[in-house]
């Protein structure tokens, strides 16, 4: 029996007239990697950034780790355990990586205003234990040697994997990727999947949104499909991919029988 | 020469309070995108807090020596200017996060006119003047420059401030999380940054540098009143400006040099305006009778020294608007 960690009920979100979400319910468990698919437009992003706090939901709710989370302080959902990267790449571009990465480690420090300002001991050992930390995972997602090149200087790939580690350095419980395949090519894409999977092994659950269906197919545990705002279908890989809502989805209904 | 490099002494120690004001300044615009016109302000209400309490220390421990008063008045000023920073961004500022730009650019020149009313009805209309707790007699020339002991206190402390405050910026978690906070706020509290926070104790430090500059220049000049930041105010937006604002090194530079150029220029604004340089044709009856007794005519004299500043806000903003060190502009947006 696995646990739930992460239960979206009935999420809604509307943008004027525009329905982007009605009454998502899904269920995350711990230790999975949960894909989720669906044409252009169907959603996705949007269920992202109302998971991440970025919008407030206008009905239904996320229940995380036996609690549910807070609305309209994204800074506050990172503290609960949900890291998330971004589709096109949003990193501190005129800071160095290492500096990326300490900064998602902010919210993990407790140094004061005052102990800055004096640089009791406190805050001198936590700046060094940020700092390793940094390292570290900067090594884990394999750049430390781009450690002190500024993140706009960063080749693409390197752009991608840094922010998955500063994301990682938040220490989530939950990693959101929002495509982190884009625009990669093959090697880097195959590079990116044993990435996910040692994530994963390493206890972190990881919810994938993705484009390329066959890198879903094979990395993720469970599967769930929106289109239109609506999930359609929500199981293994193998079930999903012969669902006829989903076929039809993604290819047009003429292919469906 | 010797003039030249008394001026350049002079402008060094009026630079660098110009530069700790300028910093407020930047800092704010950095993270915000918001100028910050009540900033001025706040370096008032630090220099008639210091007065009011120097005034009190005098009276109620006369026997207490000069720096001990200076430093608890600086203490005082300090904490009542951090606590106003972080009151006008709670209650001015942070409700306009997401308003067009010019809302809370007019809201800031409120509050500027709040405060100096506010002070006019707590300290009078009059110049008071500020006790001269640390020496104002120059020291013994050197290289036919004087210098007085007050402003090499501010030269120093200025010095130190400014590298405190880069490698706070630079080397710590909360610089960091402020140039997260300033490149992008959204991204940063998606990143686990509480940016209310950060924005809050960027207001507050950028005070507390204010209110240190006020103290600086009512002791150098020995005079508070409640209308005495809006020159510093606006020649530190110039030297902000100047700079490129949003850039921390920039409003440094920016400050010294304008210091630089207004306490030079001053020195020979004078001569160079002297009536008695134009060739004698030029010049009517009576001006030639001055002049040939000796006397000079000038039409501008070191009086008008704030000239400098406007001209090259001016000229800064017209032939180079992202300042000296400034980014280009598209890169913010």
């Amino acid at each position: 029996m696995s646990i739930t960690l992460l239960e979206a009920k009935n999420v809604g979100k509307r943008f004027g007239g525009l329905t982007a979400l009605s009454d998502v319910s899904l269920t995350i468990n711990k230790g999975e990697i949960y894909g989720l698919i669906g044409p252009n437009g169907a959603g996705k992003t949007t269920f992202f950034n109302v998971l991440t706090g970025a919008y407030t939901p206008n009905s239904g709710e996320f229940v995380f780790a036996g609690s549910a989370l807070p609305y309209g302080k994204p800074h506050e959902i990172v503290a609960c355990g949900i890291a998330r990267t971004f589709q096109n790449i949003r990193l501190f571009r005129e800071m160095t990586a290492l500096e990326n990465v300490m900064t998602g480690h902010h919210l993990r420090s407790n140094s004061t205003l005052w102990g800055i300002l004096a640089q009791n001991r406190h805050a001198r050992d936590e700046e060094r234990l940020i700092t390793e930390r940094a390292y570290e995972m900067l090594r884990y997602v394999g750049i430390e040697r781009h450690a002190t090149t500024l993140a706009r200087n960063l080749s693409y790939g390197d752009q991608r994997r840094l922010e998955i580690a500063r994301a990682l350095a938040t220490e989530p419980q939950l990693l959101s990727l929002d495509e982190p395949a884009a625009g990669m090519n093959a090697t880097e894409t195959a590079q990116l999947r044993e990435l996910i999977s040692t994530i994963r092994n390493d206890g972190v659950t990881v919810l994938l949104i993705e484009h390329d269906v066959k890198l879903v197919m094979g990395l993720c545990d469970r599967v769930a499909v929106l289109n239109f705002g609506r999930k359609i279908a929500e199981d293994v890989p193998a079930v999903v991919q012969k669902n006829h809502e989903v076929i039809e989805a993604y290819l047009g209904s003429s292919h469906a029988h | 020469m010797e003039t030249l490099l008394q001026q350049i002494v002079n402008g060094l120690v009026v630079g660098s309070v110009y530069a700790l004001v300028a910093l407020g300044y930047t800092m704010v615009y950095g993270i915000l995108g918001l100028i910050n016109f009540a900033h001025g302000d706040v370096l008032m209400v630090g220099a008639l807090v210091s007065l009011q309490v120097v005034l009190f220390v005098q009276k109620t421990w006369p026997a207490l020596g000069a720096f001990p008063t200076l430093l608890i008045a600086l203490v005082s000023a300090m904490a009542v200017c951090m606590a106003m920073g972080y009151i006008i961004e709670r209650t001015a500022y942070r409700r306009l996060r997401n308003a067009p730009r010019l809302a809370p650019l007019i809201t800031a020149i409120g509050v500027s006119f709040l405060l100096q009313t506010l002070a006019m009805i707590i300290w009078g209309r009059n110049y008071h003047s500020f006790p001269q707790l640390i020496d104002t007699t120059p020291l013994q020339p050197i290289a036919g420059v004087f210098i007085t002991p007050v402003q090499i206190i501010i030269l120093l402390s200025s010095a130190c401030l400014m590298t405190g405050l880069i490698l706070l910026v630079t080397r710590t978690k909360l610089g960091r999380a402020m140039r997260a906070t300033a490149e992008n706020h959204r991204v940063a509290s998606l990143m686990g940054v509480d940016t209310n926070k950060i924005i809050a104790t960027t207001f507050v430090l950028g005070s507390a540098l204010a209110a240190i500059a006020g103290v600086m220049f009512s002791t150098n000049y020995g005079v508070a009143h409640y209308a005495m930041g809006f020159i510093p105010g606006i020649k530190a937006f110039t030297a902000a400006v100047l700079g490129g604002i949003g850039n921390l090194g920039g409003a440094m530079v920016g400050g010294i040099v304008l210091g630089l150029v207004e306490s030079i220029g001053a020195g020979y604004l004078g001569s160079m305006t002297d009536l008695c340089n134009l060739p004698v044709w030029a010049q009517t009856a009576n001006l030639q009778e001055t002049c040939s007794n000796g006397g000079s005519f000038e039409l501008l004299s070191s009086n008008y020294q704030d000239i400098f500043a406007f001209v090259i806000l001016g000229i800064v903003l017209i032939f180079r608007p992202t300042g000296l060190m400034g980014e280009r502009v598209s890169d913010r947006a």
